[in-house]
């Protein structure tokens, strides 16, 4: 997410499931939501039921949302970026743009500084030794009053808008065919349908999901649909917005709460080693506004990140050890994923501990985890059921004498058995009732974390050992200190006021001098003194949006629409008054719960509250990748760029070592592009141990083309093999006319298709995708390239 | 109308259809009980995809102490105005989920070198946990970089999941890996 949040300010789907239905335009494209969200794409096609909306899919294969599209662009894997900059360039060329919103809504009129540019496949700034930008020249130019200059008629050749279309100009429908392999004729007969919303009454919106966050350049590919919906006026509008639709329950809720690399909860930054202060940390990380009228709301930075420390170490946190700012590990290089299992490989990765997740099957590169795994001293794995990942040391081909890891397995609770909220794609945090007990010899997820927390603490205590203050500080005054409730938690997620021990109702409370405490600022509001919002079940709708505002709760502030001042105009008029996000009475904001100061008048501030330019960001310094979208080839390509061939792959990517050497090479026979992907009646690994499911689909398969299945003697039903340069897969062909034959700049492309299903430990047994996968990841989040590489296949 | 006086409408419905003219009386013998009929009902969501389907769980049992509860249903919830009472092929299957005979009733270690599992009990296997997290813990944890800057991270611990927990557990998990000190902390969202 972290092109949504380059773009708009916040990393999350802008708009909800259920305001699907208010679309008159559904582009599908990176997801399969009739297979993998069934249940939330039904609003789509409610949404072609009651308002005639078009359905469009663009995908490499012709899927089962394809099947209830009205039309459907086949492309090649990778090739996203062309298209999509060719849908930006259509809409910019035929002057189908919604002016009035690009001009109030966009950094359209700002003029960036001169010495900005795009040459030979770089951006200007790019240093050739490491790989990395500059970015100075990518800055805004200020005026005497410190302030960006902005251009209103949007005709200085700097301002945004110039510098967009002159970048965009090369992606005319020819290149988009050559690159993508679809022909000319069928994207000019796509991009009228998608780019046929630009105006104040119409709206469209963009489903998308893995498909397009899974590759070297999967953040610029959402940064080009970001861009396109800014175009045509779609963020901010119910029935509009850019929405990622997340795979697993609590995606969203996870990553709110920052099981992740880099972020505290609430997309706070975990410090680094230069900012040696909390003050130089928050004056890092607080925005400053780069324009008079805009709330940059992200300046409240210190209230948020204060409140949190307090939250966590209590009477340890004062302002005399700056809130216990050194009780949290500073971060030097990236440590997501990939990063963890390059450690292990080089045995620099002592202990590994997974949850609710199936690292093995995860994948990339499956052979290259296994020799990881095989290298740490220790995992831990907890989980409801026996896992692949638990069982690496018996995976097919491995001698489990060889391997001296320790494995040990805990047996966790799961979601029936616990209360507790799961926050949906929509983000709307959805409270659940416990429905029956854990069985005996099973323990939760709250208790495993809390018996590790004093077992760790009660040793330091006992033995001694480096740097035991902050385990000695963290907060941990539960009514039962060995098993807290997640009501518990949820109040204190939530955030009180010390002084009078009240449940705060708003971020807006939150003091930076350790008066209040918030264990994530964004969920302040969920749990107050009127009780638990998020198990709220209220199903009215005056609205008659879907928006329901009693039902459960959605961040910020319940919320319904992210952006939604951004769904009326400079008078606060919405552009459609039949699909009003927020209205201003003269008075007042009503509505939804507005993105913006309820009583603020709609002239005074810019509608993207969380940005410090007040607007939303066609042009954007906030990637590492390029201020703009670029199309890259993929890591493993059959063509080299046919707009820069001498920078045919994502400059950036960084490369851990050894990998380029797992990639096909020129010479090497791997011709055909691959891609993996989920089917209905599976999600990831866990069905695997569910009967009706594993009946319904039971075995591996490989989706082979009818044509190339014809030149390769492959029978539907028999066997194939099918390998890369760093393993195989051998299953049960099925011969599909739903891939059809690609021209890619003048050669026939074959792309064949892989569920990703299976492993070793299932109710039934078959070939793991992720052998096959590569060890390389997107420039920005490092979200590994699964779904564009490179495979060789035969009859087995 | 909701769910249960459309239920009792339609079983009114069915003795007004005898006037039909034939005879239901068979049928009326042979007609059971739904077995959802004296459960208890439970409002959760289905732990599959991100759509956040509303779903109803029937629980049988006391729900006494010393009782064991078991799910005898579990359906869409025709309130929630996500799903609507629809489900997908998982989620209408999710009871075998939910009590499969599959989910592990105890901790295991596999030792270095072995080919097999062996049980340990759960005050064994946290002691063993806490142990090996505090030696790697201890062995791998950086005060200072190479510059002299205060940068207090463990370096030799990973912690990964989940996007299948609850906010809260999820939280928790945050809170306690940052307060040990790690920073290679990742979930599903990456992969």
């Amino acid at each position: 997410m972290a092109s949504l949040a380059a773009t708009f300010g916040r990393g999350a789907m802008t708009n909800h499931w259920k305001d699907i239905k208010n679309a008159d335009v559904v582009l599908v494209m990176g997801a399969n939501p009739a297979e993998n969200h069934p249940c939330g794409f039904k609003w789509a096609l409610e949404a072609r039921d009651d308002r005639n909306a078009r359905i469009i899919t663009i995908d490499p294969r012709f899927t089962r949302t394809s099947a209830v599209a009205d039309r459907h662009l086949q492309i090649r894997p990778g090739a996203d970026i062309a298209v999509l900059g060719g849908l930006v360039r259509y809409t910019i060329e035929n002057g189908l743009f919604h002016d009035d919103y690009v001009k109030l809504h966009t950094n359209a009129s700002f003029i960036v500084r001169d010495g900005f540019g795009f040459e030979n496949g770089v951006f200007s700034g790019f240093n050739e030794e490491d790989g990395s930008y500059d970015k100075e020249s990518w800055d805004y130019e200020r005026g005497p009053d410190g302030f960006v200059r902005r251009d209103p008629t949007l005709t200085h050749p700097r301002c945004v808008f110039q510098l967009l279309k002159s970048h965009f100009s090369r992606y005319t429908p020819e290149i988009v065919a050559r690159i993508s392999g679809c022909s000319a004729e069928n994207f000019l007969a796509t991009a009228a349908m998608v780019c046929s919303t630009g105006t104040a009454d119409r709206a469209g919106t963009i489903m998308y999901a893995v498909g397009w966050t899974m590759h070297t350049v999967g953040s610029q590919i959402i940064r080009t649909a970001a861009i396109l919906q800014l175009l045509l006026g779609n963020i901010g509008r119910p029935g509009g917005g850019i929405n990622a639709l997340r795979g697993h329950a609590n995606v969203q809720g996870a990553t709110d709460h920052a099981i992740v690399a880099g972020i505290l909860p609430g997309y706070l930054r975990v410090p680094t080693p230069s900012q040696t202060s909390l003050s130089r940390h928050l004056a890092d990380a607080t925005p400053q506004a780069v324009v008079p009228d805009t709330m940059n709301y992200w300046g409240n930075y210190p209230k948020f990140f204060v409140s949190q420390l307090k939250t966590w170490f209590g009477d340890h946190a004062t302002p005399p050890n700056e809130f216990g700012y050194h009780f949290l590990g500073k971060q030097a290089e990236d440590a997501t994923w990939l990063s963890i299992w390059d450690k292990a490989l080089l045995g620099e990765m002592e202990g590994f501990i997974s949850l609710g997740f199936n690292p093995l099957l995860a994948g990339p590169d499956i052979p290259r985890l296994l020799r990881a795994m095989s290298r740490l001293r220790w995992k831990v794995v907890i989980d409801p059921f026996m896992l692949d990942s638990a069982e690496f040391w018996k995976a097919p081909g491995m001698d489990p004498a060889a391997i001296d890891t320790e494995v040990l397995y805990l047996p966790a609770t799961h979601w029936i058995e616990r209360d507790g909220s799961f926050t949906n794609s929509g983000r709307w945090a959805q409270w659940k009732e416990q429905a029956i007990d854990a069985p005996e010899g099973v323990r939760s997820d709250t208790w495993i974390l809390s018996e590790l927390f004093w077992r760790v603490k009660e040793r330091y205590r006992a033995e001694g050992g480096i740097y035991p203050e902050p385990i000695e500080s963290l907060t941990w005054d539960y009514l039962n200190p060995r098993l807290p409730t997640l009501s518990e938690l949820a109040k204190e997620i939530n955030g009180k006021d010390l002084a009078t021990g009240r449940q705060l109702s708003s971020f807006g409370e939150l003091r930076d001098d350790g008066t209040t405490t918030s264990g994530n600022w964004l969920y302040c509001g969920s749990f107050t003194e009127a009780g638990n919002q998020m198990a709220r079940r209220g199903t009215d709708d005056p609205t008659n949006l879907g928006m329901h505002h009693d039902w459960a709760w959605s961040w910020p502030l319940n919320r319904r629409v992210l952006y939604n001042r951004a769904s009326a105009d400079g008078s606060g008029t919405p552009w459609d008054n039949g699909r009003a996000g927020i209205r201003w009475t003269g008075r007042e904001w009503v509505g939804d719960v507005p993105d913006y100061g309820r009583t603020t008048p709609p002239d005074q501030l810019g509608a993207f509250i969380m940005t410090e330019e007040g607007v939303a960001r066609l042009f954007t310094k906030h990637l590492v990748d390029g201020p703009l979208p670029e199309h890259y080839e993929p890591a493993e390509s059959p063509v080299t760029n046919l707009l820069h061939e001498n920078v045919s792959v994502n400059p950036t990517i960084r490369w851990y070592d050894g990998v380029r050497e797992t990639l096909a090479q020129a010479g090497d026979d791997f011709p055909y592009p691959c891609t993996v992907y989920r089917v209905v009646e599976r999600e990831h690994f866990v069905t695997s141990n569910v009967p009706y499911l594993v009946e319904l689909m039971p075995d591996f398969f490989v989706e082979v083309p009818e044509g190339l299945a014809a030149e390769k003697g492959i029978e539907n039903g028999g066997r194939v093999r099918v390998w890369s340069k760093r393993g195989e897969v051998v299953g049960t062909a099925i011969v599909t006319k739903r891939i059809r034959p690609l021209q890619v700049n003048g050669r026939v492309s074959w792309t064949i298709g892989i569920p990703v299903h299976w492993g070793f430990v299932g109710i039934t047994e078959g070939a793991m995708a992720n052998q096959l996968t590569p060890f390389v990841g997107d420039a920005n989040t490092r979200c590994p390239e699964f779904k564009a590489f490179l495979v060789n296949i035969e009859r087995a | 109308m909701d769910r249960r006086s459309f239920l009792k409408s339609s079983v009114a419905g069915t003795v007004g259809a005898s006037a039909l003219g034939f005879d239901l009386e068979p049928a009326y013998a042979a007609v059971r009980q739904l077995k959802i009929r004296n459960a208890r009902e439970y409002k959760t969501v289905c732990p599959y995809c991100a759509v956040g389907c509303g779903t109803i769980a029937y629980v049988h049992g006391s729900g006494g102490l010393n009782t064991v509860n078991t799910i005898v249903h579990v359906e869409g919830d025709p309130d929630s105005p996500i799903n609507g009472g629809t489900l997908c092929p998982k989620g209408a299957s999710q009871m075998q989920l939910a009590i499969s005979p599959r989910l592990r009733k105890s901790p295991m270690l596999r030792e270095a070198g072995s080919s097999e599992w062996r049980e340990v009990d759960w005050d064994f296997a946290m002691d063993w946990f806490a142990g090996r997290f505090k030696e790697s813990r201890d062995r791998t944890f950086v005060e200072t970089d190479d510059q002299g800057r205060t940068v207090n991270r463990c370096e030799g611990i990973s912690w990964v999941g989940s996007a299948t927990v609850s906010n809260e557990d999820a939280y928790l998990i945050t809170k306690t890996m940052r307060g040990l000190g790690l920073i290679y902390i990742d979930h599903q969202a990456r992969i």
